[in-house]
């Protein structure tokens, strides 16, 4: 356990990096195993913007390892453009005063139910799980 | 895993007087069944934090205790100047 040679780390790094949005959750997108990971989903896949997933179960290394980089000791963790915009609570509120649509480049979504909205959104979320 | 100071429940009592003696100037009111807690939040040390630093401050006063004693802690802050208008 060496604090310099991390690769777990590194590769959690890589992903918010890599993708402008990425969502860290306890299960899948199709498969949330937590009601803060399931809202969570629900509300991005309703602004309709594509994003990445990654589930934390299968290693708690992988939870530990993104608290350690992120400073936040709690799951979902949302990323837009490499930077922690929050868990499922910030997300909730930015996504009923519309911040969030802003964020992600959708302000024409719908503001007043935090659901997913009827139909598919535009691009399906890509998954990265099997990644780290 | 670090062990909790305690192992008995916690309490949204037990909740609310820690992030007000945590959080200088603090009001929470906090709601739960011992496992899953939702806290609203008015301090002035909020005032000019963006909501991630607001949130951070909060989860600061439990510490380890979440995701363990304290199962899930969801969380509302406000800026009690903002709350004024």
């Amino acid at each position: 356990m060496t604090e310099s040679q991390n690769p777990l780390r590194a590769s959690i790094q890589e992903a918010i990096t890599d993708n402008p949005v990425i969502l860290f959750m306890k299960g899948t997108p199709d498969q949330p195993m937590c009601g803060f990971s399931a809202r969570t989903v629900g509300i991005l896949q309703a602004v309709g913007r594509p994003f990445a997933a990654v589930d934390v179960l299968p290693d708690p290394r992988i939870r530990q390892e993104l608290s350690a980089l992120s400073n936040w000791p709690t799951i979902p963790q949302l990323f837009v453009d490499g930077e922690l915009v929050g868990g499922c609570d910030i997300v909730t509120e930015m996504y009923q005063s519309g911040e969030l649509q802003q964020a992600l480049g959708a302000e024409d979504a719908p503001v007043d139910e935090p659901a997913p909205a009827p139909g598919a959104p535009e691009a399906p979320p890509l998954s990265i799980e099997n990644r780290l | 895993m670090a062990e909790p100071a305690t192992t008995d429940p916690a309490t949204p009592e037990e909740l609310k007087a820690r992030i007000e003696s945590g959080i200088p100037g603090a009001r929470a009111s906090v709601s739960g069944d011992g496992h899953h807690f939702d806290a609203v939040v008015v301090a002035p040390a909020f005032s000019g934090l963006s909501r991630i630093a607001q949130h951070r401050l909060v989860y600061d006063v439990f510490g380890d205790e979440l995701g363990g004693r304290i199962h899930a802690l969801s969380i509302q802050t406000r800026d009690p100047q903002k709350e004024a208008r």
